[in-house]
């Protein structure tokens, strides 16, 4: 089969779980079928395309113009490739997970539910197979819409809140910053496509009309408009969202929504600007510090926070920041630890909000302080805290370690000390949020209880939730590959600006 | 041959439709008249459209009588995608129309009520059509007057004051406007549009000339509801009958805007744009109107009105866009009066269903429709989309080019106000998403039914035209492409 075939089957096969879906409204076990079906094919395309990518090949589809000189287009480099395996391998697992979680909860509208997950999906496929900005941006914004009837599940007076929320940030910053820096660039360079390398430089040096000062000014409003990523102030959406069912927390708050984000940013420094670009006219540094700072708040706001769900949003705002932090370093190493605490930080954050649900469906407990004794009644569960939580905080075996230890190397290399030990004071920060609700239902509580299987959550849940832990510490095995895969690609054939 | 008549039937169709109409006395026989004219009307404009498109710009003179002493009919780029525009949104409304007359309009007045709204189309396609600068004049009196009264014929009572008020104001504009055109006859000796253009180069610096403009713009503008003469706007399209409302929106102040694009084209644009600071002038009283209008839009309590905002904030888009004088944004401009139209008319046809079936359109009263209501409200919130111009929305593809164009000129600020405003559209599409979808239904939508079918095609007709052209805009695109370019041929 021709590469071009796999994205657009890539594209189309979401779209079609969503007809499954709605045509099985009223058949439970057909409706999720329809859903993990269309995963697991999504995840084989994606798969498929692996070995062509890492051979360097960038298999292309372009559907038609959408604006002139603009189309939507679609190209597979290995940044792209990896965030789609992710999403839907995740996908499948979460909708196994949701199973499980949607009817011990006995949710409403679940069939709506999982419609607009494969919607969000379709969107996360566009996006992470993009060829350019434009295409990148409608499937940017198709996510939040996407992902609106999934916040306000609940329908309550708090998700109409957290909807509120939710949208007035997420348009508010891709309306007004991301889309005019996008207009910019296409007025600027003609063109909006992503080119190893970077679209400013022309032979070896700025285009025409392009000075530092502009640049800068289009890396903050891209990195600022990207809402997604929640670099503070634009934070606030991801702990609101946390009202939405832990399926959706889990698979489009941790992983979709959150790493579309962070892929966006590193995208385009790495295919708008150019690493080279960037670093030989020092520019982010402002951006970089702005990081930092999120990444030291957001874990002490974590500290603070009682509600588990809430307090694994703000874990996830502070690792956001890691992965924009390794993409400003503007260093090879630091947008490969980037990319790969994207891979990490996935596996380790759904593992965590799988747990965080199956407390809640189980023992109705949603809060650290509740935790006490909870690992003698569901050892696995807290086991695979466990593991997701060190993996988090970036401990060796586990898979969270490569990506802090290569930013901390990459750190060193562009000579930011402050940065390096901002990266070791986030990961002390993370074990400190992390442990104590580990500590406590293991250690605290009472002590005579026997320890169980008895109380585990329903067992796709508990299938869910060990595979997505064995995988974190297998990550850590794994490292090489996805270092492979990720280096040669991203910097093939990059420009040296004098 | 019938093909080379087809400018003049396009006028005379429904002109004499009206008469028909009053005739048959009877709602239902007119409403049928009425739909199959508008439909062979819609069909009329684009072969029109494409024999434009395929041969250059048609000549048609009236009666057989040359210009200057006959009356002439020119078709280009420009008007045969505003001709595309009437009929599609007065083909879509008429299909809709039916059951929503019958609610809304007294058994007595239904035959009058259609024999009007073929008087409309009939002055709007004239307007569009006519070569002739005081044929135009008459094109508008007739589609004004038709207006005023079917605003009149809501069941609000305060549809009678918004009539008056637009009737005083339209009533202003046309005079200028005649003014104008008189001035012009008698400093070229001529009232056909493509003469006076070839005339009025020689005599740029007379004071007359530019009180002609001045005349002319003023007017047109007032009819066009340009910030700050857009005060008749949203009484007159809060409380019209549905039906009219969403015509209204779809057509009438887009042939104004028309109207402003063609004499900017008599004048020469490098008169109106050089020698003239009009781009200026237009493009900061449009970002004013943007800001202005979308504010209030999200203050408004009742939908109709609170969308009636919005048309004003929109037209204030289209304007910006004609000022900004550039390709891209007269592009822009010609191009969201067409994507504007389509949602604008999807959105007004929603809350005529809902009116149909609730008979109020209150955001209070809408509290829990989609649930009752999945189609219809389903149809709103798509083309709501594309008011607020997310990707792949056709709202999407015509801000794109007005934004672009603003940062190309380096008009920043006018840039900003393009998104500001974007987000202040999230607000209010958003007030009445947030009533149908998430609070607990009112007592007042127990029992109510989805709309029926002949009413939801038509909305979904133009909300899914709005997704596709926002997905593949290359023809409307490429038409309003065409049509700037002649706007914009005597730039320098």
């Amino acid at each position: 089969m021709n590469e071009t075939w796999i994205i657009a089957a890539a594209l189309v096969t979401p779209l079609l779980a969503m007809v499954g879906i709605g045509v099985f409204r009223n058949r439970p076990n057909l409706r999720e079928g329809a859903s993990l079906i269309a995963a697991a094919i999504l995840f084989g395309l994606a798969v498929w395309l692996v070995p062509g990518v890492a051979d360097g090949d960038r298999p292309e589809l372009v559907l038609f113009e959408f604006l002139p000189g603009i189309s939507l287009g679609f190209q597979v480099e290995p940044l792209g490739l990896g965030f789609a395996l992710i999403g839907s391998f995740l996908w499948f697992i979460t909708t196994l997970y949701s199973i499980g979680y949607m009817r011990a909860h006995n949710e409403n509208n679940q069939t709506r539910f999982y419609l607009f997950f494969a919607l969000a999906l379709g969107a996360v496929t566009g996006a992470a197979f993009a060829a350019n900005l434009v295409t990148l941006y409608v499937f940017y914004e198709a996510l939040t819409l996407a992902t609106i009837p999934l916040v306000t599940h609940s329908g309550g007076e708090e998700s109409r809140r957290a909807g509120r929320v939710y949208v007035g940030i997420l348009l508010g910053t891709s309306l007004t910053m991301m889309l005019i820096a996008i207009a910019w660039i296409w007025i600027l360079t003609g063109t909006t496509d992503f080119i190893a390398g970077g679209v400013f430089v022309e032979d070896g040096a700025l285009i025409q009309g392009i000075t530092p000062g502009i640049l800068g000014a289009l890396l903050v409003l891209m990195v600022l408009g990207t809402g997604k990523a929640g670099l503070m102030p634009f934070h606030k959406w991801l702990p609101a969202a946390m009202v939405a069912p832990t399926p959706v927390s889990a698979l489009l708050h941790a992983v979709a929504v959150v790493k579309m984000g962070v892929f966006t940013v590193l995208k385009v420094t790495i295919y708008t600007f150019g690493i080279e670009t960037l670093s030989s006219f020092d520019l982010g540094r402002a951006l970089m510090y702005l990081a930092a700072f999120t990444l030291i708040a957001a874990g002490i706001f974590a500290l603070r926070e009682d509600n588990l769900k809430r307090r694994l949003a703000y874990s996830t705002i502070s690792q956001l920041a890691y992965i924009v932090l390794g993409a400003l370093l503007v260093t090879r190493l630091g947008s490969i630890a980037g990319g790969m605490t994207i891979a990490a930080h996935a596996f380790a954050k759904i593992t965590l909000f799988f747990c965080a649900g199956a407390l809640m469906v189980t023992l109705h407990k949603t809060k650290v302080s509740e935790m006490n004794g909870v690992g003698r009644i569901m050892p696995i569960t807290m086991a695979a805290f466990l593991v997701a939580s060190l993996s988090v905080a970036g401990l060796p075996f586990t898979g969270g370690f490569w990506g802090k230890w290569y930013l901390a190397l990459g750190a060193l290399e562009a000579d930011q000390i402050v940065m390096f030990w901002v990266i070791l004071a986030g990961s002390l920060l993370s074990l400190s949020y992390l442990l104590p609700v580990a500590v406590r239902a293991f250690f605290a509580g009472p002590k005579d209880a026997p320890i169980t299987l008895a109380g585990e959550a329903r067992w796709p849940m508990t299938v869910a939730i060990s595979t997505t832990a064995v995988i974190t510490v297998l990550l850590f095995f794994a490292a090489e590959p996805i270092f492979g895969f990720l280096d040669t690609i991203i910097f093939k054939g990059t420009i040296t600006v004098q | 041959m019938i093909s080379a008549q087809l400018p003049a039937l396009q006028v005379i169709l429904p002109m004499f439709a009206a008469p028909i109409a009053i005739l048959l006395r009877r709602g239902k026989l007119a409403w049928m008249l009425a739909l199959v004219v508008t439909w062979i009307a819609f069909a009329i404009s684009l072969v029109l459209l494409f024999q434009v498109l395929d041969d250059g710009p048609i000549q048609y003179f009236f009666g057989g009588w040359a210009p200057p002493w006959g009356i002439e009919y020119r078709i280009d780029a420009l008007n045969a995608f505003v001709l595309v525009i009437i009929g599609a949104i007065g083909a879509a409304v008429l299909l809709f129309a039916g059951p929503s007359v019958e609610k809304e309009i007294r058994e007595g007045h239904q035959h009058l009520f259609y024999a009007l709204v073929m008087l409309l189309l009939a002055g709007l396609f004239g307007i569009a059509i006519t070569g002739d600068a005081f044929n135009v004049f008459v094109f508008l009196e007739i589609a004004s007057l038709a207006s005023y009264a079917l605003i009149a014929m809501g069941k609000d009572r305060r549809a009678l004051t918004a009539a008056f008020q637009y009737l005083i104001l339209g009533t202003v504009g046309a005079t200028f406007f005649l003014i104008g055109v008189g001035l012009l006859y008698a400093m070229t000796g001529t009232l056909n549009m493509a003469d006076m253009a070839e005339r009025i180069h020689e005599i740029h610096d007379s004071r007359a000339v530019l009180t002609a403009f001045a005349f002319l713009t003023v007017g047109i503008a007032l009819k066009a509801a340009v910030f700050p003469m857009h005060y008749w706007l949203p009484g007159a399209y809060a409380y019209a009958p549905s039906v009219v409302s969403a015509l209204l929106a779809g057509t009438a102040t887009k042939v104004a805007v028309y109207l402003l694009l063609r004499f900017i084209m008599i004048f020469g644009a490098d008169f109106a744009y050089v020698a003239l600071p009009l781009g200026a002038t237009l493009a900061v009283l449009a970002a004013i109107g943007i800001l202005v209008a979308s504010s209030s839009a999200i203050l408004q309590n009742d939908a109709k009105r609170l969308l009636a905002f919005s048309s004003v904030a929109h037209l204030g888009y289209i304007v910006l866009g004609v000022g900004l004088g550039n390709d891209a944004g007269v592009t822009g401009g010609i191009l969201h009066m067409f994507n504007h139209a389509l949602a604008k008319g999807a959105v007004f046809l929603a809350m005529g269903a809902v009116m149909l079936q609730i008979g109020a359109t209150h955001i209070n009263k809408l509290k829990g429709l989609g649930a009752v209501m999945p189609w219809t409200m389903a149809g709103f919130t798509v083309a709501g989309l594309s008011l607020i111009g997310v990707p792949l929305t056709a709202g999407f593809v015509s801000k794109w080019y007005i934004v672009t164009a603003a940062i190309d000129r380096g008009w920043w600020p006018l840039a900003v106000v393009m998104v500001v405003s974007s987000i202040l559209a999230v607000f209010y599409i958003w007030r009445i998403i947030d009533a149908v979808y998430f609070s607990p239904p009112g007592a007042n939508t127990e029992n109510v039914k989805e709309a029926p079918v002949i009413m939801l095609a038509p909305l979904w007709a133009l909300a899914g035209a709005s997704v596709y052209f926002g997905i593949d805009s290359s023809f409307p695109a490429s038409v309003a492409g065409k049509a700037a370019a002649i706007v914009l041929a005597q730039m320098p």
